[in-house]
């Protein structure tokens, strides 16, 4: 009898789950990056199209390496950074080219939607589409390390033990350009390149007494600042700017050789099951007012036209005071990253990691 | 037929357990492991996985840092956890026993990644540590106690030290105390008591003991990210970064193998110089 009981109850739980799966509501999953979907603007979007947005954070390595392990499944739209898309796509296959007639592309900055589609071409085709945009720099606690201007001053006397970076790609390229090299005028040649980054890896060993740590996550560089234990690092504008608002010193300096301009893109994975949804969460997410909200939540402009006259004046006067005009003109913009080049600069990154 | 039946029932679940979720993914990484990039997409079979980690000296010392690291966590965690085994086992009356081993389990139950950011908290420059030494004017101005060798050991003992008196524990207790008593009254000094008596019945926990905590050291990714930092690259950060960050499979694959190699080969050279065979120790521990 008691048996029988847990049968149905069991029946009845299963057949109740089969149900409520069936009717669950349309959803798309965004692989995307921390603070670009704010609270506010996904529940107006799931209001406005009755999709939920199921979101995973991640970065440019973790995003990429998710989808190679299932060739493009289990997400139906993602954010790299458009120099990161055509080398994985010629190795790896885990993007579908863009439906441009299915874009409202009014609504990006003209000049920024082409140039981004130029980069993210790949025998004709286009990969990506531009969202948010923003740099690499130094944010400098300007009391306790006024001297700072430059990346190569990381390796300087006056911020000892105190300073930090990234072990990642994008240091290589700074050093490069402080270094008085253009890394990105080799990118066509592995041996230059190669060469050049041997260097680069020479004199980041040498720097690496003045680290405190190489910096993974944003919160653990920004709680180091916070605590006066690093005074000076090479990370992204927004989190310069964060903190700035809350420790006026603490600011986000365009280095003397160049900040440098990477752009988040929307890119569809090539098993996404839901490219109505990508597109519709892309053509909302172009709305200046929604770009608006979003930039606030980011901390970086977007591609949005219109968008930044809307943006809190915070942010616009923060920008101002990084940036002057020159500033703007020396961002160096990353072009694509030919497939081959992330080899031998995880080799450098490794040896300067293991250096002692 | 019913009886073998049941029996193939039985053992599924195991052979199931084993087959898909060891055997299955080592065997395809071996595969990836000898194949390499000649094109976009374009892989042949081939050596030169292994060949590079042997051409690079990155990658092998990396490789040896770990192994003797590792063999020092051991043997630190050992000399630690043997007393208190001891005293748990041998001495601790009534109710104290429960509560001891209990307090020995308790920091367990809090997941690794906790544990590891306690030690954070406590040893940062502006951390307790820091502050205290401060308080009692041992050091002038604050101190770094992250991000270096003793701070990934001190870590990683840490982690290992349950794993370490649990098997100690269980061999001691099985130790006669009349057994102690003789060697006193046959004249015995306390070295010699703890060197003939207790440490050889001692043995078979010893070995488990010292395979499971090197093991877990040797294949640990958390601590050694955290609390060793800049200069504490450990050979799982190495496999982890080709894997996640440079997307080179087959490379972390022949790193991956090397590791497993590695812990087989230190283990069963531990099983040698201490005379234990391998079936003898699961069987007494």
């Amino acid at each position: 009898m008691k048996r029988r009981s847990f049968m149905i109850r069991s029946v009845a739980l299963a057949a109740l789950l089969a149900a409520s799966g069936a009717q669950a509501a349309e959803k798309l999953r965004l692989l995307t990056w921390a603070d670009y979907t704010p609270k506010e603007v996904v529940d107006a979007f799931t209001k406005e199209t009755g999709i939920e947005v199921e979101i995973t954070v991640s970065n440019n390595e973790e995003m990429i390496s998710k989808l190679r392990a299932t060739q493009g499944a289990g997400f139906d739209l993602a954010q790299p950074s458009q120099d990161r898309i055509t080398g994985p796509q010629a190795e790896f296959g885990i993007y579908k080219p863009l439906d441009l007639s299915k874009l409202d592309t009014k609504l990006f900055i003209g000049s920024m939607l082409e140039a981004t589609k130029k980069n993210t071409t790949l025998e004709g085709k286009v990969y990506g589409l531009p969202h948010i945009w923003g740099t690499d720099g130094l944010v400098v606690n300007t009391k306790a390390a006024p001297g700072v201007k430059d990346y190569l001053d990381l390796c300087g006397a006056e911020v000892a033990g105190k300073a930090s970076l990234r072990a990642k790609r994008p240091t290589l390229i700074a050093f490069a350009f402080a270094m008085g090299m253009d890394p990105f005028a080799a990118y066509g040649n592995e041996k230059s390149y190669g060469e050049m980054m041997e260097k680069v890896g020479a004199k980041l060993t040498e720097c690496k007494k003045n680290l405190k740590f190489f910096w993974e996550g944003k919160d653990a560089l920004l709680a180091g600042l916070r605590a006066g234990e690093v005074t000076a690092a090479m990370a992204w504008d927004t989190g310069g700017w964060k903190l700035n608002g809350e420790t006026p010193e603490i600011k986000f300096i365009a280095p003397k050789s160049g900040a440098l301009g990477w752009v988040d893109t929307f890119a569809i994975p090539a098993k996404g099951r839901n490219d109505d949804a990508a597109y519709k969460w892309i053509n909302f997410n172009m709305r200046p007012d929604v770009a608006a909200k979003v930039a606030a939540s980011a901390g970086n402009f977007t591609a949005s036209a219109g968008a930044d006259k809307l943006a809190a004046g915070k942010l616009k006067d923060q920008f101002a005071e990084s940036f002057p005009q020159a500033a703007i003109d020396n961002i160096k913009w990353y072009p694509a990253v030919p497939a081959g080049l992330e080899a031998i600069e995880g080799k450098i990154l490794d040896k300067v990691k293991a250096a002692n | 037929m019913g009886r073998r039946l049941a029996l193939f029932l039985l053992l599924a679940p195991a052979v199931l357990w084993i087959g898909l979720l060891v055997i299955l993914p080592h065997v395809e990484i071996a595969i990836l492991s000898f194949s390499q990039r000649v094109a976009a997409r374009v892989y042949t079979f081939g050596f030169a996985n292994y060949l590079e980690f042997l051409a690079e000296p990155v990658y092998w010392r990396t490789f040896a840092r770990t192994a003797l690291l590792s063999i020092l966590v051991t043997l630190i965690t050992l000399v630690i956890s043997f007393p208190v085994a001891l005293y748990i086992a041998k001495f601790a009356r009534g109710k104290s026993k429960p509560v001891l081993f209990l307090l020995c389990l308790i920091p367990f139950w809090a997941s690794e990644l906790v544990r590891t950011l306690g030690w954070m908290m406590l040893l940062r420059e502006t951390g307790i540590l820091s502050h205290f030494l401060q308080a009692i004017g041992v050091i002038g101005r604050p101190v770094e106690f992250l991000y270096n060798d003793g701070a990934l050991v001190l870590g990683l003992v840490y982690g290992g030290m349950l794993f370490m008196i649990v098997p100690l524990t269980n061999a001691l207790e099985s130790l006669e105390t009349a057994q102690i008593e003789a060697g006193y009254d046959l004249g015995g000094s306390h070295l010699t008591v703890l060197r003939r008596i207790i440490i050889p019945h001692a043995m078979p926990g010893i070995v488990a003991g010292s395979i499971v905590v090197f093991m877990l050291t040797v294949g640990n990714f958390v601590t050694p990210v955290m609390l060793g930092g800049k200069n504490g690259l450990w050979f799982t950060e190495q496999i982890y970064s080709q894997f996640i960050t440079r997307f080179n499979w087959p490379q972390g694959s022949a790193f991956g193998f090397m590791l497993l190699l590695l812990s087989t080969v230190i283990v069963w050279i531990g099983l040698r110089l201490t005379g234990q065979g391998f079936s003898e120790t699961l069987r007494r521990s």
